[in-house]
């Protein structure tokens, strides 16, 4: 350890990916509804590109969570996203592709899709 | 690293170990394995969470749920509950950390942490205490780097001076004048020790801290090496503690192939370098001359100070000793300022102290709780009360240096001053809570038992001072004492206080004035009615049946191992008080409880 610098590098580098389990509201939540209905429709693999993409791009305070049946289940796969002070998006009929332009459009250049959103679903 | 969804944390500090903690981690690492998971999910092996008494527990973030009491077999239900389906296994969770709509509450929320801080264990249970980045990562070794780039030695003392830090392995010393002290002494090779012995029996506090998060003692002790002026250090610790020992050498290890330790840590001109030495877990090497004299190679025994280890401790050079969670603390101060650790706290005692809480009490554990909070507190909400409806009778503190707290005393505010006022001690931090069917007679005996067998024998008020008023607590329960021997044993331990070499002969009788003090008349109730009101103390118990309760069924008579009980049956029964051994087997297997202890 020759400086300052090269300790501040390696906090960068954890504090990311063990971030998570400090108990706070704060940070963006994306959650993947992953009952039956969504695991059968496809929530698996849509969970693993979020975390890929997530793991890929080095963002910090995103955190990925699952949860039970969102209560839509023909239009699973389902993944919201909670930004602070935002209302939340729901996108609905996901898949890997299209959770990866998400992470890029929605998360880290703050204009959601609004074409997969559940208030376009049905139109 | 990879970045995960979920992490598992499984607590891995002895408490949880010893239950099975084990076990988990590799059920987890097959049911992951199987719900093809293991690359979204890790599983980590944390420090203690405190909550010992539920152990073992697995903590699930980013939900944060809280579960308790986790058996092997309930690993599947949360690999494919929880984390493949997301639904938390609310049955499995500790039960106050789920509120009453169903919802998981923030652990901070809970009786048992709602009124702790956490600055000493603020890692324990959140990092993996084998992996320095995670360390890293929650701003560990930041303290060190800003005192070796930004401060000078004498600024570090003033910091640590104005915070008001005072030493937690017992006596409370402040800790900048003991830095200070060596600071001063001409340059020259100089020692720094971490003293963890931790012989009070009931205490863990310095092994879980050590469990679970070595590096923030790695990171004080370089710390102070930079403030006096040092540059090797060792550790002495009791082989007991294997689990400690593993990981400290572990941290020890990657600290030097960070260069954290080692030749020019941060490019500086200061070299710091650290050793592990193994104690063989006598109470009297917790003692700073005895632990010197053991490092040193020789038997552990005490000298007389002065000279004081800041002047001539270690190999005759200027040597400071602080205990484990003195240093825990020292790297927050210097991150977060003096001001914000004197703000904690009460006037006198600042910051925060660990207690391990144990005995009769709910929530046996490890608490952290700013200095000043009451023991009512402690008990009553963060130690959830006493089990099975009983009445709390009094807590000991500084265990048998220490002395007890009745329950009239219950509103005292626990800092160094308050507990010295009355009798008790701060010690390094093991509280035991008693009930009413705890004797107190027999709770000074049993203090006094530790020291007559802990005593180094160096000097006689200690070994056989000691010695001889075990041996009148001896007679008191057993009925034979007399009142002239509560006399005797007063003048004792007044003599042995003021005569002893080392901390050990001056506190040992500690325990049987402050019983005396608050409980005097319990030792007058074994002497002059010969009875024991709580009824511990064998020899001045009896069993006897109620002759109009007894239907004469036998069940006693069958299950007494020594023959004791007589009688016909379907008439009352008798019990031979010459033949009882007072085991009470007959007292627990009655149907009709007709029979009694008295
Ligand atoms: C018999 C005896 C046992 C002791 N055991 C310990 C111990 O286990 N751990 C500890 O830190 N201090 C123990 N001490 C206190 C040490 O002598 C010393 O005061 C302390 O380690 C200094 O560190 P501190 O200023 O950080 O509290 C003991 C003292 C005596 C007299
Ligand atoms: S007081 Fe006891 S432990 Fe201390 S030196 Fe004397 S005999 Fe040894």
């Amino acid at each position: 350890m020759k400086s300052l610098a090269e300790l501040e590098a390696i906090r960068n580098k954890t504090l990311g990916s063990i971030n998570l389990r400090n108990d706070r509201e704060e940070g963006t939540r994306i959650v993947v509804g992953m009952a039956t209905c969504g695991i059968a429709a496809g929530a698996r693999p849509v969970l693993s590109a979020l975390v890929d993409e997530v793991a890929k791009r080095d963002l910090k305070d995103i955190i990925v969570s699952q949860t039970g049946c969102i209560g839509m289940c023909r239009l699973e796969p389902i993944i919201e996203v909670y930004v602070p002070g935002k209302e939340k998006v729901t996108y609905v009929r996901m898949s890997p592709e299209k959770a990866v332009r998400v992470i890029s459009e929605h998360i880290v250049n703050n204009r959601p899709v609004k074409e997969f959103t559940v208030s376009e679903a049905d139109k | 690293m990879n970045i995960v969804r979920s992490h598992v944390l499984v607590c891995g500090g002895t408490g949880c170990t010893s239950s099975g903690s084990e076990k988990l981690i590799s059920e987890f690492e097959v049911q992951l394995k199987k719900a093809g998971i293991e690359n979204e999910v890790s599983v980590v092996r944390t420090g203690c969470f405190g909550l010992c008494a539920l152990g073992p527990i697995v903590i699930v973030y980013p939900e944060g749920a809280f579960y308790s009491m986790i058996k092997p077999e309930d690993v599947e239900t949360i690999v494919q509950e929880h984390l493949l389906k997301g639904r938390i296994v609310t049955k499995l969770l500790y039960e106050e950390a789920v509120s009453e709509k169903n919802d998981i509450l923030p652990l901070s929320e809970t009786q048992f942490y709602k009124k702790q801080q956490r600055i000493v264990l603020r890692n324990c249970g959140v990092i993996d205490p084998e992996k320095i980045d995670e360390y890293i990562a929650f701003d560990g070794y930041k303290a060190l780097g800003k005192v070796l780039t930004e401060m000078t030695p004498e600024q570090v003392i003033d910091v640590v001076k104005r915070s008001g830090i005072r030493g937690r392995g017992g006596a409370g010393f402040p800790t900048a004048l003991k830095w200070e002290f060596a600071a001063k002494q001409p340059e020259g090779v100089k020692y720094v020790c971490c003293n963890a012995d931790e012989g009070d029996p009931g205490a863990f506090m310095d092994r879980s801290v050590l469990e679970g998060d070595p590096h923030a003692v790695i990171e004080a002790m370089a710390i102070a090496a930079y403030a006096i002026g040092s540059e090797q250090g060792y550790i002495y610790i009791r082989a007991e503690y294997p689990i400690a020992v593993k990981r400290l050498q572990l941290a020890i290890d990657q600290a030097k192939e960070y260069g954290l330790l080692g030749n020019n840590i941060f490019d500086t001109d200061f070299s710091f370098d650290l050793e592990i030495r193994l104690g063989a877990g006598a109470f009297v090497c917790g003692e700073e001359t005895a632990l010197m004299t053991s490092i040193e190679g020789f038997r552990g025994e005490p000298r007389p100070r002065p000279p004081f280890p800041a002047v001539k401790g270690l190999w005759q050079r200027p040597t400071i000793l602080n205990n484990v969670e003195t240093y825990a603390n020292i790297p927050q101060i210097i991150l977060n300022g003096a001001e914000w650790f004197a703000n904690i706290g009460t006037e006198k005692s600042k910051g925060t102290k660990v207690f391990a809480v144990g005995g009769k009490i709910n929530n046996t554990g490890l608490v952290e709780v700013p200095m000043g909070t009451t023991l009512r507190e402690i008990v009553e909400e963060i130690g959830g009360g006493i089990p099975n409806g009983k009445k709390f009778k009094a807590a000991q503190t500084g265990g048998p240096s220490g002395g007890c707290i009745p329950l009239s005393l219950i509103d005292t505010p626990i800092d160094y001053d308050s507990l010295l006022s009355i009798g008790a001690m701060m010690g390094s931090g093991g509280l035991i809570v008693m009930d009413e069917d705890s004797c107190m007679v027999d709770i000074a005996k049993y203090f006094l038992d530790f020291t007559v067998d802990e005593s180094c024998g160096k000097c006689a008020p200690c070994r056989i001072g000691t010695k001889r008023m075990h041996e009148i607590l001896e007679k008191i329960t057993s009925g034979k004492g007399t009142m002239q021997d509560i006399e005797n044993l007063k003048a004792l331990a007044n003599s042995i206080k003021s005569s002893s070499l080392c901390g050990l002969g001056q506190t040992a009788p500690n325990p049987v004035l402050s019983t005396l003090r608050y409980f005097e008349d319990e030792y007058i109730a074994h002497v002059v009615d010969k009875k024991c009101p709580a009824g511990v103390c064998k020899d001045l118990l009896q069993y006897t049946i109620d002759k109009e309760k007894c239907k004469g069924c036998n069940i006693c008579a069958k299950n007494c191992p020594v023959t004791a009980i007589i009688g016909e049956l379907k008439k009352p029964y008798e019990i031979i008080q010459d033949k009882c051994i007072k085991c009470g087997v007959c007292e627990s297997k009655c149907p009709f409880d007709a029979i009694s202890r008295k």
